[in-house]
């Protein structure tokens, strides 16, 4: 799968410093802008220390789930599983009734409450967290 | 593992004295008494309550209930956590039996997660311990495994069956004999001092000189603030070996 436009834009802030429970996130917000203000651009991984806020994950769709246009992004680290499943229901413009599941090395489904920040910590890769989103449950 | 059998065998029998008690604004035809039940430490709250639930529907009209959810002293109870951790993080200090409020109404969406059947814990445990293998083997032994093999462990936590359950999970448990242990140790610290869910972060059973680690180094290193204060203890439990557990509380 080509992931041509793969520049880190960034997620809105949560409202809450904290991240809990679902955030309110605006699609219009989340809009992906062209990659020229993107920052930073394609290709480059940067070291991602214990220090820095943000993470960077990459969404990729399972089977018929609808793919994201931009695919990378740079989320809080104490953003919740279930934040993220709100967000990319938002930006797919799903019902929120509908179920999403995301999933960690095609293997497991985090529980909601799970912060990304966690996750990447101990399955990021290269820089990035690769996450799995599929709206039935694809890796029982 | 043989060695460890009794361990083992003492870890999964552990119980917890409980004595359930309806929420006092729940509307019921009739009194409802207080309903005891010895919990299972390694099992989830919903998986082992039907005689709970159904012991207060009896009192209780159909259009009255919706989603049982629990309650400890105006705390929410995770079903998704394991009983014995909720037990120790939130109510190791109180006198026995552990008095649980129980509620049909009012559900409270912001701190717990829906479960509305077995199936949803069952796909939450195996999460749990397809997790913690993807620390131990990069996940090499868990997809080795049959779909009959998962089905199986569930079905020993489920049905409380030692055996069924060890027969699968001790394969979990191995290691290369050349090895020291685990690719990384899964685990995860609870304190009841944050808000935060838990600390989880990789950690080798090893050190880069080839002496093993202790449960004090790991607390030295991803949860140093642990280890200063005094006044500070922790209990170390392993409580259905998937994830060990570490939390941590204030006497």
């Amino acid at each position: 799968m080509a992931e041509e436009q793969e520049s880190a834009l960034r997620l809105p802030p949560s409202t809450a410093p904290e991240a809990e429970g679902p955030t309110e996130v605006s699609p219009e917000t989340a809009t992906p802008e062209p990659p020229s203000s993107a920052a930073v651009s394609p290709g480059t991984e940067e070291p991602v220390g214990d220090t820095k806020k943000k993470i960077d994950i990459l969404l990729k769709a399972v089977g018929d789930t609808p793919i994201m246009k931009t695919k990378k992004w740079a989320v809080e680290r104490t953003r919740t599983i279930q934040g993220l499943i709100d967000f990319i229901k938002k930006f797919l413009k799903h019902v929120a009734s509908e179920q999403l599941f995301i999933y960690v090395n095609q293997s497991f489904a985090p529980s909601p409450d799970q912060e990304v920040g966690t996750l990447y910590e101990c399955f990021g890769s290269d820089g990035k967290l690769v996450l799995h989103y599929c709206k039935s449950q694809a890796w029982g | 593992m043989t060695d460890d059998k009794d361990v083992l065998r003492d870890v999964w029998f552990g119980r917890i004295p409980t004595c359930f008690t309806l929420y006092q604004d729940e509307i019921t035809e009739r009194e409802a008494e207080p309903y005891y039940l010895l919990l299972p430490r390694v099992s989830y709250l919903t998986l082992v309550t039907d005689k709970v639930k159904k012991h207060f529907q009896k009192v209780m009209r159909q259009e009255d209930i919706s989603e049982i959810w629990f309650e400890y002293e105006g705390t929410p109870l995770k079903w998704h956590y394991p009983i014995g951790l909720l037990f120790d993080l939130l109510a190791s200090s109180s006198a026995l039996p552990w008095n649980i409020t129980v509620h049909f109404k009012s559900f409270p969406e912001k701190d717990l997660l829906h479960c509305p059947s077995k199936d949803v814990i069952e796909a939450h445990f195996m999460s749990c311990v397809k997790e913690a293998d993807a620390l131990k083997h990069k996940s090499q032994v868990i997809n080795e495994m049959q779909k009959k093999d998962h089905k199986q462990l569930w079905m020993g936590l489920q049905n409380d069956r030692f055996d069924q359950f060890w027969a699968i999970n001790r394969k979990l448990m191995e290691y290369p004999a050349e090895e020291n242990g685990f690719r990384y140790i899964p685990f995860r610290i609870y304190q009841t001092t944050t808000e935060r869910p838990f600390i989880q972060k990789l950690f080798r059973p090893v050190s880069t000189d080839g002496q093993l680690h202790t449960l004090g180094d790991l607390l030295k290193e991803v949860c140093p603030s642990a280890v200063a204060p005094e006044e500070m203890w922790f209990t170390w439990v392993m409580p259905k070996s998937d994830v060990l557990m570490i939390y941590l509380s204030y006497c």
